[in-house]
């Protein structure tokens, strides 16, 4: 049966835009950006981590008709998209800090929780993303 | 609806009639043609044509099969149709197309020869290309 996730998949509406975000901000590394011609293929994944990437994919024709692509963008700046991201990290607090000060917008301040602490931001899209730090064992 | 546009992914060269997707979409014909067309932004018809010329464009560019072997190949039934249909998506005839993709590897212009290289580099996976090179409407 299946023995990893490889590639992972959430819509951004500005590529250039997302690759400031998830790695200029976020700190995540990118794999792949290359101009296949018919799309742009970009995909970033924990630094470190290449096994298991993150396609960021612009919603549009030829994939889909334009009409759907603006209901997509729609959904995604809705928050509906159902791009969620969940990261792990050593320490949230200071991970928290750390992004604050870059100028990330969070949705949850860090917070207890049964299984760790974390808290909660949204991409600049409207995706949602959270990062969990587990508790000590 | 996606479960018959799944199915003309797949097996576009076989002879798909609407009655036929109708029924991978367990709905009657009449309606299947109007709620693809609702969903997708095209016909049915229109989505299997596109499907069936993207592959041929693959197939020209990629191989040596004779235009005619590669007419029947992706499932056009004459090759008087096949080339009415791909020039009126592409805007070129299939010979023409081959002519420039073959000229041009490496290049500008229509090098999608090339294009298909990066992305095996990459690894990119086979539905984002066909989505992805799937010629506009």
């Amino acid at each position: 049966m299946f023995t990893a996730i490889t590639h992972s998949q959430i819509y951004v509406l500005d590529q250039d835009e997302a690759l400031d975000f998830y790695v200029g901000k976020l700190g995540l590394e990118v794999n792949a950006d290359v101009d296949l011609g018919f799309m742009r293929w970009l995909t970033v994944s924990v630094p470190g981590h290449p096994e298991r990437q993150i396609l960021l994919e612009r919603p549009g024709p030829p994939a889909m008709s334009e009409e759907t692509a603006g209901q997509v963008r729609e959904l995604v700046t809705k928050g509906v998209m159902g791009g969620h991201l969940v990261f792990a990290t050593e320490d949230c607090r200071k991970t928290y800090e750390a992004l604050l000060g870059l100028g990330v917008e969070f949705t949850e301040e860090p917070t207890e929780r049964p299984y760790g602490i974390d808290c909660g931001l949204r991409d600049p899209f409207g995706n949602s993303i959270r990062f969990t730090q587990p508790p000590k064992a | 609806m996606l479960r018959a546009r799944d199915a003309m992914d797949r097996a576009y060269a076989q002879s798909l009639d609407v009655p036929a997707l109708a029924r991978v979409a367990h709905v009657s014909p009449a309606h299947f043609a109007r709620t693809f067309r609702a969903t997708f932004g095209e016909t049915p018809h229109r989505y299997l044509q596109r499907r069936r010329v993207e592959r041929a464009m693959f197939l020209l560019r990629e191989t040596d099969h004779s235009v005619t072997d590669i007419c029947f190949e992706v499932g056009f039934g004459s090759p008087g149709t096949f080339s009415r249909t791909f020039h009126d998506i592409v805007g070129r005839s299939p010979r023409t197309y081959r002519k420039e993709a073959k000229g041009s590897a490496g290049a500008g212009g229509a090098g999608r020869a090339a294009d298909a290289v990066a992305a095996g580099a990459v690894g990119v996976p086979t539905c984002f290309v066909m989505a992805w090179t799937r010629p506009r409407a």
